[in-house]
């Protein structure tokens, strides 16, 4: 069963976009997942719904370092060392209150770190020996946030802007391979990280992820979800300055 | 804030919600965001789940499962969990819920806390009695575990206890082995009261599942029986399924004196034509309404009340008979009307609901003062059959009608968390 199931491995396996990912992708089929977080309970907890859900599928839990770069070396090379990935979601982030950060350097520094340099990290570990492979597809989930900096978010939507252009750097290298890469852009999702956010209309998350998961299955190079974001960041990106520092988003 | 209303859409008031999302935080959670009270899917009809201006603790992202157990069947799992969740995954592998109401968009917490029934309550009792074992998290940061035998006062309370103990987490369920997901299903149409109740008489031994709709506007009660037990009818083809959308709200209510005698005839006369034996599945017997997504805007801008009251068996065909009586007299009427016997089982909730008798369900478009007024004529009849309403349907009973159906009604208060408080509590129970 494990030799023949499809691998997938969820790089910040608490966020809710990627575990209704999984519930979605073990819905149908039993998977060989590997769940990679910084917080052993919680994945565990997630690993055994998600077990209840497909009892044949085999599930494995691995915790690192997100912030270190031998860390994710090492943890990317054990896992590529037990068999060949299918598929790679990166899915971590956080979304601390922008004016919070702007009286706090560090707390700055830790949002560029964890929501851009580090999922650029771990992009990188895993394209280059999928790339090897010549196999797979590597999923990373940056936001329609780095669209176009906004005084609402632009810590955050700075980090996730750099994620675009790594994403699209590594889609350029791996034009000629069979590796597929694919640059995710959910908008506001109700989820525990925005749930401190009021008064802005959430996308459901269970939208979002099938929206993804679809997405992947059609080897999209970039995928809005819900898809109506895709119309909406265009204007926003288009918007003349004059008009765009007039709005209060 | 945001603007929440629950099934019956009578308000639109604010609230502050704070989503649950891990087990582990709940009680930090709780502590400081307090008082408030439990919300699932909002799927109550009415205050039981709201409190104005107030805190709402969203428990639907606690909605992972723990353990299951292929063997004797019990499922533990988070309280936000959907009943249709449940059903979906486990039917397949033949295990279902043991009782499941008229939607599957309901949480399995929501489901404890209203101790809800279904169509199968003179077999298999309601909800809280398949309840193994509960987690329950107090306001001030306590977690309780309890079950029929552990602290089983405090189980007892919880059970049917509207929300007001504290927050179901986690629970453990027992679910029943079935063949699969297809029910074999008998309509038979009747044209009076007395034939309802024979056919009740003679169904309960032999079918699992019995439930009557009943057309309120007619003179003797005419109303089309239906009964169903699980069938085995070989490899499972999934049925295909087209819920629809009810995507806004009309001006005005759908349902009105217009629309309705036309709406109810149709509905016996083809359900009629159509009586007999046939194969469903379980989707379109138990939640045959979930097909229509949004369903309660048909009723307009204002809202609906449901009104669902239980009455001994002695007296509930003159008390049934009185309730329509009074319905038809008012000029004001209702298309969803469900008339179900319960079983002998005393349900085990300090406050649950369902108890030996009839219960009648009527939904009725809410048109002011002359809607509650008809429901003060029905609550005399209630009153004097000795029967109760239901509090997972109500927005509006009189608390002395509340506290002469709830006789366990001052030793629950024992048991209440001070931090919890909705807007059914305050209108019944002071806090």
């Amino acid at each position: 069963m494990t030799n023949t199931s499809k691998r997938i491995v969820i790089i910040g396996a608490t966020s809710a976009i990627a575990e209704h990912c999984a519930r979605l992708w073990l819905s149908n089929q039993s998977v060989d997942l590997t769940l990679v977080s910084r917080d052993l309970a919680k994945t565990q907890r997630i690993a055994a719904d998600l077990q209840v859900r497909s009892p044949q599928s085999v599930i494995r839990i691995l915790t690192t370092d997100f912030c270190d770069a031998q860390a994710i070396q090492h943890c990317v090379a054990d896992i590529i060392a037990i068999r060949p990935v299918h598929t790679v979601l990166i899915a971590h982030g956080t979304l601390p209150d922008q004016q919070a950060l702007q009286q706090d350097l560090s707390a700055c520094a830790e949002t560029l770190m964890i929501n851009g340099i580090s999922p650029a990290l771990f992009a990188e570990a895993f394209a280059t020996q999928m790339q090897q492979a010549n196999y797979g597809t590597l999923a990373v989930i940056g936001s329609v946030a780095g669209d176009r900096g906004r005084k609402s978010n632009y810590c955050y939507g700075s980090a996730k802007g750099l994620v675009e252009r790594f994403v699209e750097g590594l889609q350029h290298r791996l034009a000629h391979t069979a590796v597929k890469v694919t640059l995710i852009k959910p908008g506001p999702t109700a989820t525990p990280m925005t749930a401190h956010i009021r008064n802005m209309p959430m996308a459901k998350v269970e939208d979002v992820a099938q929206c993804i998961v679809t997405g992947i299955a059609g080897g999209k190079p970039i995928i809005y979800a819900p898809t109506k974001w895709a119309l909406i960041m265009l204007i926003i990106r288009h918007l003349p300055r004059c008009i765009f520092h007039k709005m209060n988003i | 804030m945001v603007k929440i209303t629950s099934w019956g859409r009578l308000s639109h008031l604010e609230h502050q919600r704070v989503l649950l999302s891990d087990c582990q935080q709940v009680a930090k959670q709780l502590q400081q965001h307090q008082p408030g009270i439990a919300h699932g899917m909002g799927r109550s009809y009415g205050d039981v789940c709201l409190n104005p201006n107030g805190v709402l603790w969203q428990t639907t992202s606690l909605n992972r499962f723990i353990h299951f157990d292929d063997n004797t069947g019990c499922l533990t799992c988070e309280a936000g969990i959907l009943l249709g969740d449940i059903q979906a995954l486990f039917m397949p592998r033949g295990w279902s819920l043991a009782v499941t109401p008229g939607t599957q968009f309901v949480t399995v917490g929501g489901a404890i806390a209203n101790d809800i029934h279904g169509k199968n309550h003179h077999v298999m009792g309601s909800f809280g009695d398949h309840v193994k074992h509960l987690h329950l998290v107090r306001t001030d940061g306590s977690l309780i575990e309890c079950s029929p035998t552990l602290l089983p006062n405090w189980f007892a309370a919880t059970v049917g206890g509207l929300g007001l103990t504290g927050i179901i987490t986690q629970v453990s369920l027992q679910l029943q082995p079935v063949p699969g997901p297809w029910l074999d299903t008998e309509t038979v149409p009747f044209t009076q009261l007395s034939e309802f109740f024979a056919l009740a008489d003679s169904s309960e031994s032999t079918w699992q599942h019995t439930v009557s709709w009943i057309d309120c506007l007619s003179t003797k009660g005419r109303g089309l029986f239906m009964r169903a037990n699980p069938c085995d009818i070989g490899p499972n083809l999934e049925p295909q399924c087209h819920a629809h959308t009810m995507r806004f709200t009309p001006p005005l209510s759908l349902v009105n004196g217009l629309t309705l005698k036309p709406l109810n005839s149709l509905y016996y006369q083809l359900k009629k034509w159509r009586a007999g034996r046939s194969i469903a599945h379980y989707q379109a017997f138990f939640y045959p309404l979930d097909n229509l997504l949004h369903w309660n805007r048909l009723y307009g801008p204002k809202g609906f009340y449901q009104y669902q009251s239980v009455v001994p068996r002695e007296v509930s065909l003159d008390a049934v008979a009185a309730m329509l009586a009074a319905i038809k007299q008012s000029g004001q009427g209702s298309f969803l009307a469900v008339l179900k016997t319960f079983g002998d089982r005393e349900a085990l909730g300090m406050l649950s609901f369902p108890q030996p008798g009839v219960t009648l369900a009527l939904d009725f478009p809410n048109r002011g003062d002359k809607t509650l007024s008809l429901f003060k004529r029905l609550d005399a009849i209630v009153r004097e059959a000795g029967g109760r309403i239901y509090m997972a349907k109500d927005a509006r009973m009189p608390r002395e009608l509340f506290e002469l159906g709830y006789p366990c009604l001052n030793e629950f208060l024992t048991y209440r968390d001070s931090g919890i408080s909705s807007s059914l509590s305050r209108r019944l129970m002071d806090y």
